[in-house]
């Protein structure tokens, strides 16, 4: 078996979920490589190859495949991916994006965001938001894989793989980077969290909110909310946990103002420990809540706070 | 310009689905069954793209049973000219759907396929790029604002950590996120309308495609439920519960 693990990076940073992601490899077993495809990727590259279990660190660094453009990735990808047996990412943003178009280059079906490795073949994985678990066996050469980040612990960064520079640089010129527009932040990330605190359509305002995010700085947490609250406009996009949004698993998760859709709890009934605060004692939350307080969030938020 | 919809059935988004008891898969008799939210964003956001006199025609494709014929009805009653089912019992893989798909955009030469980037079903989130990667066209996926100028598209997406914005030369699939839209109801007389507009019935051997997935379900199970926990009757109780018992503080 070998198995190529896609790494997700940032500003020449890599992401933590990376290590995550060599984890559900290990389990797999196997020769484990890392590829880093970006521009100036350098520091991610050497971020990678102290991950432990990986044997060797690939990186295409070259300017067409900066911002992580879909089609160039996706055709350095199907290029050397199919020559392993497993190619693996993250769930993130980039990955959902690339890998997708990668199994359909290589003429394979995609494993979507698994939650657990059965064997080399085999995998469990969530359907219908969660509220069920099937468990697939793929019989492609190839198996394309993504990777729910928090079921997977991550391996530790006490390797030294050796790295290897790529040359190919494919510019399918289909698509370009236009710009982007990134919240600033210095809480830590939310998928990587170990406490979370998430606010609703109860919050109110984009003002309502700085209640919320007081009470997260106090706990050293980050900050999240419902589709609604995003909807609405009190928080950008990329706070959303739940189906369609983030999913975290932190050893705290604190609701305010959430009812507690299905759609929400799929993106965070797998934290250790949730509060919910919520002024409506028949929430649907509650019936997932460890701690529940039936309270107006405008004061039981500040004075959690306060009591911290 | 022509705009493919592809449209998929799928539980509605209001129901908790149940496992069946020989844990073959979910039970969804008598369940009531909808078009997937992401989808009916996609249809809005062609019938926009004709309101603005972007797009010429909007083809609605679904591919499933004949009871399917409901969500091209619904396709057409909001917009959409015409559309065409590809009618199948069995359960379809998205690498063969994106297949099919990928004939479709053959014979109709669309410059753009608007999907919604989720089916709330299977949870997947993959037969947009895959249609892309298969067609070699462009992709713009995850997409909360789109502006065709010419033969480009400015797609702004739903990225980790904010918004992305890129250009991608047409033809392109681009895919739905929540935010692209907010979907109109369709209104009575357009419901009626629809059901006189046109609707090709297809198989998938009419395009060559065979049914059959390397990709087998052995098995689906309920998750692990989590037990309900206690009301605490103040912050203070809180804080005590979340130091002492849960010590997650
Ligand atoms: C396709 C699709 C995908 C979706 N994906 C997601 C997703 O990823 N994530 C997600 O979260 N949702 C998602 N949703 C939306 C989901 O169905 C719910 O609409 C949403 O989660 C509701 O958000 P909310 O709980 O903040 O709002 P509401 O349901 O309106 O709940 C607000 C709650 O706040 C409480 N409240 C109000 N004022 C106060 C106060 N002063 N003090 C205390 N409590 C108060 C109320 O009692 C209520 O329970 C999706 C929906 C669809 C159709």
């Amino acid at each position: 078996m070998s198995i190529l693990v896609v790494a997700d990076h940032h500003d020449n940073e890599l992401a933590p979920v990376t290590a995550n992601v060599v984890a559900a490899a290990k389990a797999i077993g196997g020769d484990i490589q890392v590829l880093v495809a970006g521009e100036n990727c350098q520091a991610a590259a050497e971020a990678a190859s102290k991950l432990d279990g990986v044997s060797k660190v690939l990186v295409a660094d070259n300017a067409v495949y900066g911002h992580q453009l879909a089609e160039n990735v996706a055709a350095l990808l199907a290029e050397i991916g199919k020559d392993f047996s497993h190619l693996l990412t993250a769930a993130t943003g980039v990955g959902k994006n690339v890998f997708p178009r990668v199994a359909a280059l290589l003429d394979v079906n995609q494993i979507s965001e698994i939650i657990a490795v059965e064997s080399a073949d085999t995998f469990k994985r969530p359907i219908y938001a969660g509220n069920a678990i099937a468990t697939v066996q793929s019989e492609d050469a190839v198996k394309v894989i993504t990777v729910r980040g928090t079921s997977f612990d991550p391996v530790a960064d006490t390797g030294s793989a050796e790295i290897t520079a790529l040359d190919q640089a494919t510019d399918a010129g289909l698509s370009s980077f236009v710009g982007e527009e990134l919240v600033a932040s210095d809480r830590p990330e939310l998928t990587a969290a170990g406490i979370v605190v998430s606010g609703g359509r109860g919050v109110g305002s984009a003002e309502g909110f700085d209640i919320i995010y007081k009470l997260a700085d106090k706990l050293g947490g980050a900050v999240g909310a419902s589709r609604a609250a995003v909807d609405a406009g009190y928080v950008p996009n990329d706070m959303q946990v739940g189906q369609t949004g983030k999913i975290v698993a932190p050893q705290l998760y604190i609701a305010a103002g959430i009812s507690g859709a299905i759609q929400h709890l799929a993106g965070m009934k797998d934290s250790k420990v949730i509060v919910a605060i919520n002024k409506d004692e028949e929430a649907p939350i509650f019936q997932v809540a460890d701690y529940g307080l039936v309270a107006d969030l405008f004061e039981a938020v500040p004075e959690l706070e306060g009591k911290l | 310009m022509k705009v493919l919809v592809p449209v998929k059935r799928v539980v509605d988004y209001n129901v908790k689905v149940r496992v069946k008891a020989d844990q073959s898969d979910v039970d969804l008799a008598n369940v009531k069954m909808s078009m997937n939210p992401f989808c009916e964003i996609a249809v809005e956001e062609a019938v926009r793209l004709k309101e603005k006199g972007t797009a010429t025609e909007i083809i609605a494709v679904t591919i499933g049973s004949k009871t399917a014929q409901e969500q091209l009805r619904t396709a057409m009653a909001l917009g959409a000219d015409r559309s065409i089912l590809i009618e199948t019992d069995e359960a379809v893989d998205s690498l063969t759907a994106a297949k099919l798909f990928a004939k479709v955009v053959e014979e109709e030469q669309p410059q753009i396929v608007m999907m919604g980037k989720q089916s709330i079903d299977t949870d997947n989130n993959q037969t947009p790029q895959m249609l892309a990667g298969l067609t070699g066209m462009s992709q713009g996926m995850f997409a909360s604002k789109i502006e065709v100028e010419g033969d480009k598209a400015k797609v702004t997406r739903e990225i980790d950590g904010g918004l992305q914005t890129i250009e991608v030369k047409l033809p392109a699939v681009l895919s739905a996120d929540l935010r692209l839209n907010e979907p109109r109801y369709a209104k009575l007389p357009n419901i009626m309308k629809a059901k006189k507009k046109p609707l090709d019935t297809k198989t998938p051997a009419d395009y060559g495609v065979e049914v059959a997935s390397k990709l087998k379900t052995l098995k689906v199970e309920p998750p692990a439920e989590r037990s309900a926990g206690i009301k605490v009757g103040s912050v203070d109780e809180l804080v005590d519960k979340l130091k002492n018992e849960a010590k997650v503080v």
